[in-house]
């Protein structure tokens, strides 16, 4: 176990360094720069701005800068909100998405998992029938219809719980978000998990199992749970980043100042480092959970127990 | 020689004691109309469009970020609900014969949130700092204009901050020398980016200086909680020299981008102003609840500019075609529908001071119109055979779509065949500057109320003139207008660079923008005679509901 993790570590490193030289340069191939706006500045108001943010030193320089600046944990200063640095930004963001996106994860195993260990023991009943349409319907469709529809009917019309904002965290606050982050969620891991349960149902060993006699409980926990979660696993590791790491969309529905406005108005305001550095931390997220799901399957399955 | 005070006579007031002055300030509050029921609880939600750049004065870019601060901090002058100038930290100023230098004396009571004086020094401090190359604001431009002594060396690094035409004669008196006498100064000193910020409080956060625990203001109103993208929190300021009259305990602005989020959080209650109505639920809502639609001509104009640079558009019969053949009327009334008024001038009408002249195709039927731009495309060489083809140019937007299909629509019968090609907004300012287009759609929005705000931007080297026209005789025109003192003559100034525009057509005017919004019921002291759309919180109030 030992000695993967240091595999493990050794192959990161390399990945998030390709990782961040691509997005750095790719980044300032895209057109127009922080500063251009409506109103086109003077060439030597442009020039002062520049040289605040070293973008008037050649490319390979400012590179070296933003690694240097990195090792250090600094993500330099956001290019658009002048107040504030990037480690600022995201020390408050994340913890937001973060908050919503666990919430989300725990209640999509819980239900992703029951709701489809559910229809595969139901095949063909009328419980299947209605757990595969609801999660059809979650699959369908998505988050921007989703999410404003909740509103409309759940703040709206019945004027049960806040139309956005996050409130400092309040409970009434991520109810809406928290369910239409999860029904995505849930809908996808219970037909993964339904598909997965029924193969597992008809293998041989459970057959060996039901011949042995044992009751029905003890053959779908202890034998047939395990195996069936294979497959939920491999989805839900690199989803987990996504879902921790926040929804536009939903974030820009509920009005939530998480992680995912700061990533797609980053790129639209060329906030180059706003967007660097949470590629970094993106990327470094999804490098750990796959290794996380790595370890888990040997966990779950000991044929494929790594490191040996 | 020294003038009397011109802060009577801007205040509207101009034969009035001093005493009478004085009340007549009190025009920067709140002003309850007696009778009026006031709720228990004052205070306001105000959505914001968009999450601030910075709340820093010399810093602010963009309307999110001046709406905060304009509530946080005060100038020398401020705007009445009619969008006058009057006095505010300073209580009067003095200018000389040559209208040159300008001496402003501070109210004694003006006080900082944290019960310090407001000083000459945070004055002079404020103004270096917009011109420090240190700063690098990106308003630095806005003391240009005014021609404050070495505000432009200093800007390009050739001259030393403390070169700066500004002065502290003494603890509240302020100085302003200019190089050249610029009429419209004082009005420009209601601008963000000249508000003083408190010296010694910047000095010791530095960049940190505006976070809610260490921000320190001299507005009506402070910071109590800043979480971006969701939120900002002011408090009433109680050191405020006229917080007696200031009737909201607490102003929140929500940064919320998305129209259709905004309207869902005001139908919910969360809003009582929002930053906008979107066009698709303007209709349904003139129906459900007209009342509560607030709408203001505002200081800016639609339009479409042509690429003077590139065939045909620097023949101007071609030009002049394409403006006739647009059907403003239609536009306005079909398409925009939240009142917009029809452009023939580039100075909105809603400017202070001046009326844009009637040119010769503004007063035309549209049928003439067309009928003239049919000869004119003639004339040029395109008829059915040899038909023009153009690219018109928009950044991504529904709105603009619509405009540009149905401009597209108008040119077809002309017989000219148009391209329409949207670009992401930074693309799209790349594209324009590059000057990669043939025609594009534009818009302006005036930083100051006076018509070269709007003209300006047509003169040779200015960095918005995309479409590259020159014309030596607009040049003069408003190089001129900055120097005659006589409201009449640079009246008549503007008039003729106007009628220039529309002899020469570099860009053709499509609608006047208006400011709409939705406002509940029961805020008070809203008003929509600020063209420049400067609502400050100070002047508002909550009735009892």
């Amino acid at each position: 176990m030992f000695t993967f993790a240091i595999k493990r570590f050794a192959v990161a490193i390399p990945t998030l360094f390709i990782l961040i030289t691509l997005s750095f340069f790719l980044m300032q191939m895209a057109p127009g720069s922080p500063f251009t706006g409506d109103f086109n500045m003077p060439p030597e108001i442009l020039a002062n701005l520049e040289a605040k943010y070293h973008l008037n030193e050649p490319l390979w320089k400012q590179f070296a800068y933003y690694l240097s600046d990195l090792l250090h944990g600094d993500l330099g200063p956001s290019f658009k909100y002048k107040d504030y640095t990037v480690n600022e930004l995201v020390a408050q963001s994340f913890p937001v998405s973060l908050t919503i996106g666990s919430i989300a994860f725990v209640i999509t195993v819980i239900m992703g998992v029951g709701l489809g260990t559910l229809a595969a023991l139901k095949q063909n009943s009328w419980v299947d029938y209605t757990v595969m349409t609801f999660s059809m319907v979650g699959v369908v469709l998505p988050s921007f219809v989703i999410a404003p529809l909740m509103v409309l009917a759940f703040a709206v019309v019945l004027p049960w719980l806040p139309a956005g904002g996050w409130n400092d965290g309040s409970w009434q606050n991520m109810v809406l978000p928290v369910a239409a982050m999860a029904i995505l969620y849930v809908a996808a891991v219970a037909r993964i998990m339904r598909s997965s349960m029924i193969e597992t149902m008809n293998s041989n060993f459970i057959r060996t199992a039901r011949a042995k006699g044992l009751p029905n409980s003890h053959i779908i926990f202890k034998h047939a749970l395990k195996p069936s979660l294979l497959p939920v696993v491999s989805y839900l590791g690199p989803a987990f980043v996504g879902i921790i790491t926040g929804s536009v969309v939903i974030e820009t529905v509920f009005g939530l100042p998480g992680i995912g406005q700061h990533f797609v108005n980053g790129a639209l305001n060329r906030d180059y480092s706003l967007v660097l550095g949470l590629t970094v931390i993106i990327g470094a997220l999804t490098i750990l959970f796959t290794a996380i799901v790595d370890i888990l399957y040997g966990l779950i399955d000991p044929k494929i127990r790594v490191g040996r | 020689m020294k003038k009397p005070s011109k802060a009577l006579k801007l205040a509207g007031i101009p034969a009035l004691t001093l005493a009478a002055a004085i009340a007549a300030t009190t025009a920067s509050a709140a002003i309850v109309p007696a009778g009026t029921q006031l709720s228990d609880v004052q205070e306001i939600t105000r959505g914001n469009g968009a999450e601030p750049a910075s709340l820093d004065p010399q810093k602010v870019e963009g309307t999110p970020g001046s709406r905060v601060t304009r509530d946080m901090f005060e100038g020398l002058v401020t705007q009445d609900l009619e969008g006058n100038t009057i006095p505010a930290q300073a209580e009067s100023w003095n200018v000389s014969a040559d209208n040159k230098v300008f001496t402003f004396k501070l109210r004694k009571d003006a006080v900082w949130s944290n019960g310090e004086p407001v000083t000459a020094g945070d004055f002079v401090f404020a103004f270096q700092r917009a011109v420090d190359p240190v700063t690098a604001s990106n308003y630095a431009w806005y003391m240009k204009i005014p021609t404050i002594i070495n505000a432009s060396n200093i800007i390009a690094g050739k001259a030393p901050v403390d070169s700066l035409g500004v002065k502290a004669v003494d603890d509240k008196t302020f100085q302003v020398t200019l190089e050249k006498a610029v009429p419209y100064f004082i009005k420009m000193l209601a601008h963000q980016t000249t508000f003083p910020v408190p010296k010694k409080v910047v000095e010791k956060f530095g960049a940190d200086w505006t976070k809610a625990e260490n921000i320190v203001s001299n507005g009506a109103f402070v910071m109590d909680k800043w979480v971006v993208n969701e939120r900002i929190v002011l408090k009433r300021n109680t050191k405020y020299w006229n917080d007696k009259e200031t009737v909201l305990d607490q102003v929140t602005f929500l940064p919320i981008a998305s129209q259709t989020a905004e309207l869902n959080r005001y139908k919910a209650g969360e809003l009582d102003l929002t930053n906008e109505i979107s066009s698709k639920h303007f209709v349904s809502l003139q129906k459900e609840i007209p009342g509560e639609i607030k709408i203001t001509p505002q200081l800016g104009t639609y339009y479409y500019e042509f690429n003077t640079q590139v065939k045909p558009f620097d023949d101007v019969r071609v030009r002049k075609a394409l403006s006739y053949a647009i059907n403003r009327d239609a536009i306005t009334k079909s398409i925009t529908k939240k009142g917009e008024l029809p452009a023939y001038a580039f100075t909105p009408e809603a400017v202070a001071g001046f009326t844009p002249p009637a040119t010769d195709y503004s007063l035309m039927t549209q049928k003439e119109r067309n009928k003239k731009a049919k000869e004119l495309l003639e004339a040029a060489g395109y008829n059915k055979s040899n038909p023009l083809k153009l690219n018109l140019l928009y950044n991504t937007s529904e709105s603009h779509k619509d405009v540009a299909v149905a401009v597209s629509y108008m040119w077809k019968s002309l017989g000219v065949q148009t391209t329409l090609e949207n670009q992401e907004w930074k693309t799209f300012l790349d594209t324009k500057n590059e000057g990669k287009f043939e025609v594009s759609r534009a818009g302006w929005i005036g930083d100051y109320n006076e018509p070269s705000t709007m003209l300006d931007l047509k003169t040779t080297g200015h960095g918005n003139n995309d479409g590259k026209w020159y014309n030596k005789r607009y040049d003069q025109i408003m190089a001129e207008s900055r120097l005659v003192s006589s409201d009449e003559k640079r009246v008549a100034l503007y008039e003729e660079a106007e009628k220039i525009l529309a002899e020469e057509m570099p860009i053709a005017p499509i609608y006047q923008y208006v400011t709409h919004r939705m406002v509940k019921p029961w805020v008070g002291g809203y008003t929509t005679k600020n063209v420049e759309d400067n609502i400050y919180s100070r002047d508002l109030y909550i009735k009892k509901h």
